[in-house]
């Protein structure tokens, strides 16, 4: 059974609380908008891509997972290659959506505290959605666009 | 112990015996994460008695077969459980004649026969549908994909900050081109008991038929629809105590016999050649294919247990209910009732500042306490009241006064780790 109390332990709380890197970057050079269909919520992320990310900054409504997660994404991301930053997507994904335990997960790091989230299904969207918009905004270089194809987000989860 | 629930023990000392009905829900003795199961979901589902339970048992070990087909003993016994149960339906809704009562797979599916059925042949280019802001999505929808098709028009009637429809703007709303009302009876997300009678009366003096979405106030409170007048009234089994599956359109007769059919296949027809095929009667013209006949006979013992404790008695109990758990939430810092109409059902959607529906939904799961959170299929509420989502707590019959009191300590402990 799901230990719901790790879920939402101080760290969550308090990146929910006093979220890092929070607002928007004036020329960004890739953005993207992420909505999460269960419950309306959306948050923006920009960045700006050199040989590093050279800065991060995400903004939006939503509940504490989704901005601890938006929150810690930024910390974690910023000063990696766009190619370390998409493996720790990839990472964060499979734990999310309990593909692969954190312990798998070779540079997730204090993100482990997520893991608990793949245990909640109507919840796994809140903590990934964060990621997700990074990783649409990553190739909205490529595509133009950020509409996903083949993402956990577009999971069917009802809401009748 | 609180002072509303002393009262309601004087008050009613033998009437509502709320124990010796919750020994009747199994699922109810259930913990969830070590804690006794509180559920107050009962607007989304509510849960099934043994007696329903054991009902749908008896019909599957010893009465099962097709119905309306074959000479057989268990065809002919399934045949006759299942238009009982149709009988017992119409009991509980008052429709003046059994063929008025039509087996649907629920409310959506009732809600689109009357679309199809009436709308696609009565409803044309430039004509108006009236539609109020607090429907849910299915009464909505149905209707937009009609005027989409014909060239048609929704009109909506809008609604107060405290979740009442505005009568006067609703009047204004009808011309010479208005055909159609669809209205709900309660309110999914706010609780709000529309005056659906007096807008009946008022669609009814200029010829316009009406129809109810009655998903939220049949489980909830005695509906007449003699009384209501109404010419439509729609409801599911699985808000009622019976199964998912199964739900039902009455019909004004006079309307369903000009109606076209909205499923076309077995038993909804008399003969059938490639020249020419005739439609059964009603209500067999509504029900093609086999029904959901187990749910169906479920759906009638629902109905007889609700109708044995009697709806009146329920509506108190619920009021009770409501108005404790009103008064507690009101006294809490930071949280705030989203819909304070003066006429409610137990549907309580709030807010806690500062903390996210969704965070509140997960915590109070924490405690055992199943609450729905989101936009309830109710977006245009939603963006009216300007809230993204609430978290809704609603209430049956046979939740307690205790379990309110754990709704609380619930809502406290949420307050205490977000601060």
């Amino acid at each position: 059974m799901a230990n719901y109390k790790s879920l939402y332990q101080e760290v969550i709380l308090d990146h929910n609380k006093k979220p890092r890197n929070y607002g928007t970057i004036e020329h960004p050079s890739h953005h993207a908008v992420g909505h999460n269909p269960l419950c309306g919520d959306h948050i923006t992320v920009d960045i700006v891509l050199g040989e590093r990310i050279d800065n991060i900054a995400f903004e939006g409504e939503s509940c504490a997972i989704c901005k601890a997660s938006a929150s810690m994404m930024t910390t974690a991301i910023k000063g990696k290659t766009r190619a370390e930053a998409e493996t720790l997507i990839q990472e964060f994904l499979a734990m999310a959506t309990g593909k692969l335990s954190h312990d798998a997960c070779p540079n997730i790091g204090r993100l482990a505290v997520f893991a608990g989230v793949s245990d909640l299904p109507t919840r796994v969207k809140c903590a990934i959605l964060p990621w997700h918009t990074l990783h649409g905004a990553f190739n909205a270089v490529a595509t133009t666009s950020t509409e996903a194809e083949e993402d956990p987000m577009h999971a069917p989860i009802g809401d009748a | 112990m609180s002072v509303i629930q002393t009262a309601l023990k004087i008050r009613s000392p033998s009437a509502f015996d709320v124990e010796r009905i919750r020994a009747d829900f199994p699922i109810l003795k259930l913990t969830v994460n070590d804690k006794p199961l509180v559920y107050l979901d009962n607007a989304a589902s509510s849960q099934m008695p043994q007696q329903v339970i054991d009902r749908l048992v008896r019909y599957q070990t010893t009465q099962h077969a097709n119905i309306n087909r074959a000479v057989h003993h268990l065809s002919e016994v399934a045949t006759s459980e299942f238009e009982e149960a149709r009988r017992k339906l119409q009991r509980f809704i008052n429709a003046n004649e059994e063929r008025e009562v039509i087996f649907t797979s629920g409310t959506t599916d009732a809600i689109n026969l009357v679309m199809h059925g009436y709308g696609r042949k009565f409803i044309g280019a430039g004509d108006e549908i009236i539609l109020t802001t607090l429907e849910h999505h299915s009464n909505i929808v149905p209707w937009q994909m009609l005027a989409e098709e014909k060239g048609a028009k929704i009109r909506v009637v809008p609604i107060n900050d405290a979740g009442e429809l505005l009568i006067d703007e609703y009047e204004k709303l009808f011309n010479e081109r208005t055909k159609f009302v669809g209205v709900m009876h309660v309110s999914n997300a706010l609780g709000t008991i529309n005056p659906v009678k007096e807008m009946i009366a008022f669609a009814h003096a200029r010829g316009v038929p009406v129809l109810v979405d009655g998903a939220q106030a049949a489980p909830h409170m005695k509906v007449d629809v003699q009384d209501l007048d109404c010419d439509f009234y729609a409801f599911s089994g699985h808000k009622l105590c019976g199964p998912t599956g199964i739900g039902i359109l009455y019909g004004r007769a006079a309307l369903l016999e000009n109606m076209q059919p909205f499923k076309g296949g077995g038993d909804m027809i008399l003969s059938v050649a490639f020249e020419k095929t005739i439609y059964n009667t009603i209500p067999h013209k509504f029900e093609a294919g086999t029904p959901p006949i187990a749910a169906a006979i479920g759906l009638g013992a629902a109905v007889d247990y609700l109708s044995e404790i009697g709806m009146d008695a329920i509506a108190a109990h619920e009021l009770a209910l409501l108005e404790y758990a009103t008064e507690q939430i009101n006294s809490m810092p930071g949280v705030r009732i989203i819909g304070t109409a003066e006429h409610k059902a137990a549907v309580l959607s709030f807010a806690v500042d500062g903390v996210h529906p969704h965070d509140i939904g997960t915590l109070l799961n924490q405690e055992g306490i199943a609450v729905r959170t989101g936009h309830h299929c109710a977006q245009p509420v939603m963006q009216r009241l300007h809230v993204p989502a609430t978290s809704r707590a609603s209430f049956a019959f046979y939740n307690s006064m205790d379990e309110v009191d754990a709704l609380i300590a619930g809502i406290h402990t949420v307050q205490k780790i977000f601060t």
